[in-house]
């Protein structure tokens, strides 16, 4: 056991890294050069330093020229114009930046904001029958979309994260998420409750289905050592094929319908709208922010959380404080499974109301990258998701309005976490001076072994 | 400290008996009480291969009694391995014993009472085929994480790799050239990996799971904007067929299992003799396995970690980029979206499973072939239970293995550890 010393806590709260974190090169937490003191001083220190918010915004940008540069030279148009570059290279440069702009415009105007639909507004006679007609609503739309679309994700990305911070690596919110899925659309059209009690009811069967899934994990790697990576991944499966399974029974098909699908949940078990009923976000992004709020307060505040992190950061030590190990494995991976289920909730209470064999979509997957761009931390993973919902709900307006594959998306999501997992190489980008603390690779970097 | 530590192993190593031949005799319960109770008539097996210059005649048992039989050899096994301390090899022996009895008592219950017999044949043909990736896959793990470098990137290696292979071969009509690409594009992306994880220090696990993002994001987006539309032009590619080896070839049963198939098999064989050999029978592998224990120690003797570390993680993606050629070129034809399914995640539990030996490996991904073969098999013989049922039964057999028989892993010690000179 001659492991180099550990670097010193990058931040107070935050405890020591991990084994894996011995990695980290010794300049990487090197004290920045230069004084403080003054506000903007400190400010321009930052920037200078490339510092993590720094680094994640440059990161952001990088990825979306790479993303621009693909959209263009995919563009039949725009080759055939570069083909003969030297004929008239403004025509062509001009074909290449219009490709890639009119995809971003489109995107912006589905995920954040789009003129036309404020247009449509002043062209109405007056603000109530703008109101009245739907028109003010449009213009909230894409934010609206952007919210539903980061709901699951924030479920799920905590679901990693938490797991993460245990040093778990969680490949199993996907199955998690059918566990919870299954169990609430259940609840949702099989049971009769009042009102709000059934949408309660829903969101607890929900967390508690993931809950098992994830317990199920916990439970074997605390008592037969049994990877949880591997379990994970065979779960997953088991899931897939137990919700095609299932739909297809008596007991969740939709009477008189040949396809894996459920009946619809009944109306008092759905997530209310928030913003009016003609937007599409609902109660559960609401949730969603509570729930990460709770789970900052777990893991920064709490007993529980305290011993999650240290058998996170080190097990052996964990054990030696007289933590077990084993216990806070399987609370953890409960935990992260509940929190999968209810990303289920949100997305069949509040959108979807019913279950089909597609519906588990990537939450599962994006969750470990949602995770991952977050540094496993609460608020992290809440703006994450919000990036990562903004780009959906923008790809979809993108391929309608441009016929730009969705796909396009995925691209600059994970140029985007590449890129930001790799500080120095944003900072050699921008000549950036060293930060004092490290990049990402110190929040969760750990082994098979860990 | 050490003393805290035997402790700790010796009442692992205890528990790890008991769960162990625990496990064993819940297999052989399964063998008697699923296989041998639901059991009625005999079941037929064929071994009849079209073509074939020797004939095998069928083979006809009584199903129940052989499962029962089976089931009791599993729990004589469980019992064995609960009184007598056995060596490494005798442990793998009786996890091998106990496989094939459930095995077997599985095929009997499928077959029992059914008029159709169940082709042997056609299901260990199904199962070398459909573990090609899988092992191509795994075996790329092996070469990067005995180096040191964790590589879950292994499915967006099998992706690209399938999708340049299939572009390569429609675009310029050669299989040759396709296979290099297709190669070269999980190459490609080794090389990614070991840039960013080697020389930017980042996470590993972070980067595996980000660039099989990156991959199927790519081939997706790619696949919607060029192949579709020139669907004739970049995705019609032939595919390699089947190359009999003299002799070998002729010899019943084995022959057209093992040596009547693809190019892709037998480039198989050659990579899983080559890692095994090279790693544990070499200079090159005693280097590199000291690279993944302790980079440190094999620095201060002169061996080159990073370069190492760069060598071995592009040879892996190589590797696993031919795996992705398979699934193309060598297999469906054209490329489609998410193509590999999840088999790079299949191919890392394998590696995880095989404690991160090439053979472990390939006899994990073997079982998982199997599974997948067993599958089509069944679904032709009218098995009374639900489809999606039987498909769960192996990540649900693989579940109660790793927790029952193979228990905690170890992985190289600095595994997913950057390495950075003091």
């Amino acid at each position: 056991m001659s492991e180099p010393p550990a670097p010193p806590p990058a931040s107070p709260g935050l405890p020591a890294a991990g084994p894996a974190g011995t990695g980290t090169p010794a300049a990487e937490n090197a004290p920045g050069p230069g004084g403080r003191g003054q506000f903007g001083r400190a400010v321009l220190d930052a920037i200078l330093e490339g510092n993590s918010v720094v680094v994640t915004i440059l990161a952001i940008a990088v990825a979306l020229v790479l993303g621009g540069l693909l959209i263009a030279f995919t563009d039949p148009a725009v080759l055939r114009a570069w083909g003969s570059f030297f004929a008239n290279p403004g025509h062509a440069i001009a074909l290449a930046w219009d490709a890639a702009a009119s995809a971003y415009v489109a995107m912006f105007e589905g995920a954040i904001f789009n003129p036309h639909t404020v247009a449509g507004v002043f062209h109405q006679a007056s603000l109530a029958t703008a109101l009245h007609n739907g028109y003010v609503a449009a213009v909230f739309n894409p934010i609206s979309e952007t919210a539903v679309n980061a709901t699951p994700l924030i479920f799920t990305g905590l679901a990693v994260g938490l797991a993460f911070r245990a040093g778990l690596f969680n490949i199993g919110a996907a199955g998690q998420w059918i566990g919870g899925a299954i169990v609430a659309t259940w609840l949702g059209f099989g049971v009769s409750l009042p009102p709000v009690i059934h949408v309660v009811v829903c969101l607890l069967g929900g967390f508690a289905g993931g809950a098992v899934i994830g317990w199920i994990v916990g439970e074997l790697k605390a008592r037969t050592g049994a990877h949880e990576v591997v379990v994970t991944i065979m779960l997953n499966y088991v899931m897939y094929y137990f919700l095609a399974y299932i739909l297809g029974t008596s007991a969740m098909q939709q009477p008189h319908s040949t396809n894996l699908i459920s009946p619809v949940i009944a109306v008092d078990a759905r997530l209310w709208h928030i913003a009016g009923p003609s937007l599409r976000v609902n109660a559960g992004f609401l949730l969603a922010l509570a729930v990460a709020a709770g789970v900052w307060w777990l893991l920064e505040r709490s007993t529980i959380g305290f011993e999650f992190r240290t058998v996170g950061a080190n097990p052996s030590a964990a054990r030696t404080a007289g933590m077990s190990v084993e216990r806070s494995w399987v609370l953890v991976m409960l935990l992260a499974g509940g929190l999968a289920g209810l990303a289920a909730c949100t997305v069949i209470q509040g959108t979807d109301y019913q279950l089909n064999f597609q519906s588990y979509g990537t939450y599962g997957f994006d969750g470990i990258t949602v995770a991952l761009l977050g540094r496993a931390r609460p608020l992290g993973i809440v703006l994450s998701a919000l990036l990562f919902g903004a780009l959906h709900a923008g790809g979809v307006q993108m391929q309608a309005a441009t016929q730009i594959p969705v796909d396009i998306v995925i691209v600059i999501q994970s140029l985007i976490v590449l890129l930001v997992a790799a500080p120095p190489l944003i900072r050699a980008m921008f000549r950036l001076r060293r930060a004092r603390a490290g990049g990402l690779s110190e929040t969760v970097a750990k082994g098979w072994n860990a | 400290m050490t003393t805290l530590t035997t402790a700790v192993r010796s009442t692992v190593a205890v528990n790890r008996t008991l769960i162990a031949s625990a496990t064993f005799v819940a297999f052989g319960l399964a063998d008697i009480l699923l296989f041998g109770l639901f059991s009625h008539g005999d079941a037929t097996f064929a071994f009849a291969q079209f073509g074939a210059k020797v004939g095998v005649p069928n083979l006809v048992l009584p199903a129940a009694p052989v499962a029962y039989a089976l089931g009791a050899v599993s729990i004589a096994i469980g019992v064995l391995r609960a009184t007598v301390p056995l060596s490494r090899a005798g442990r793998r022996a009786c996890i091998a014993g106990a496989v094939l009895a459930f095995v077997i008592s599985l095929l009997c219950w499928a077959d029992a009472g059914n008029s159709t017999a169940l082709n042997v044949i056609n299901l260990l043909q199904g199962t070398v085929v459909y573990s090609i990736p899988l092992i191509l896959g795994a075996l790329a793990g092996v070469m990067c994480e005995r180096s040191g470098v964790i590589n879950i990137a292994i499915e967006g290696q099998l992706l690209l790799g399938a999708f340049a292979a299939a572009v390569i071969t429609s675009a310029f009509s050669s299989l040759w050239l396709g296979l290099i690409a297709g190669s070269l594009a999980g190459g490609l992306l080794g090389g990614v990996l070991a840039v960013f994880a080697i020389k930017f220090l980042v996470d590993q696990i972070i980067l595996g799971v980000v660039l099989n993002v990156f991959a199927s994001g790519l081939t997706g987006y790619l696949y919607d904007r060029a192949l579709v539309p020139y669907q004739n032009r970049l995705n019609s590619p032939v595919t390699f067929s089947s190359v009999k080896i003299p002799l070998l070839g002729d010899i019943p049963i084995i022959g057209p299992v093992f040596f009547d198939s693809t190019i892709f098999l037998y480039i198989t064989y050659a990579m899983i003799a080559l890692v095994q050999v090279g790693l544990f029978r070499t200079r090159w592998g005693l280097r590199v396995r000291a690279v993944g224990e302790h980079p440190t120690a094999a620095d201060t003797v002169g061996i080159k970690v990073l370069a190492t570390r760069y060598r071995n993680v592009l040879m892996g993606g190589l590797i696993a980029g031919i795996g992705g050629a398979f699934l193309t070129i060598g297999q469906v034809g054209s490329f489609g979206k998410d193509m590999s399914s999840g088999e790079g995640y299949i191919a890392l539990a394998a590696m995880i499973f095989g404690r991160w030996t090439p053979l472990g490996a390939t006899a994990a991904a073997l079982l998982f072939g199997f599974s997948t073969s067993l599958q089509s098999i069944l679904a032709t013989l009218n098995v009374p239970i639900p489809s999606n049922i039987l498909l769960m039964a192996p990540y649900i057999v693989t579940i109660v293995a790793v927790a029952g028989l193979v228990g905690k892993v170890r992985a190289p010690k600095a595994d997913g550890q950057p390495y950075v000179k003091a």
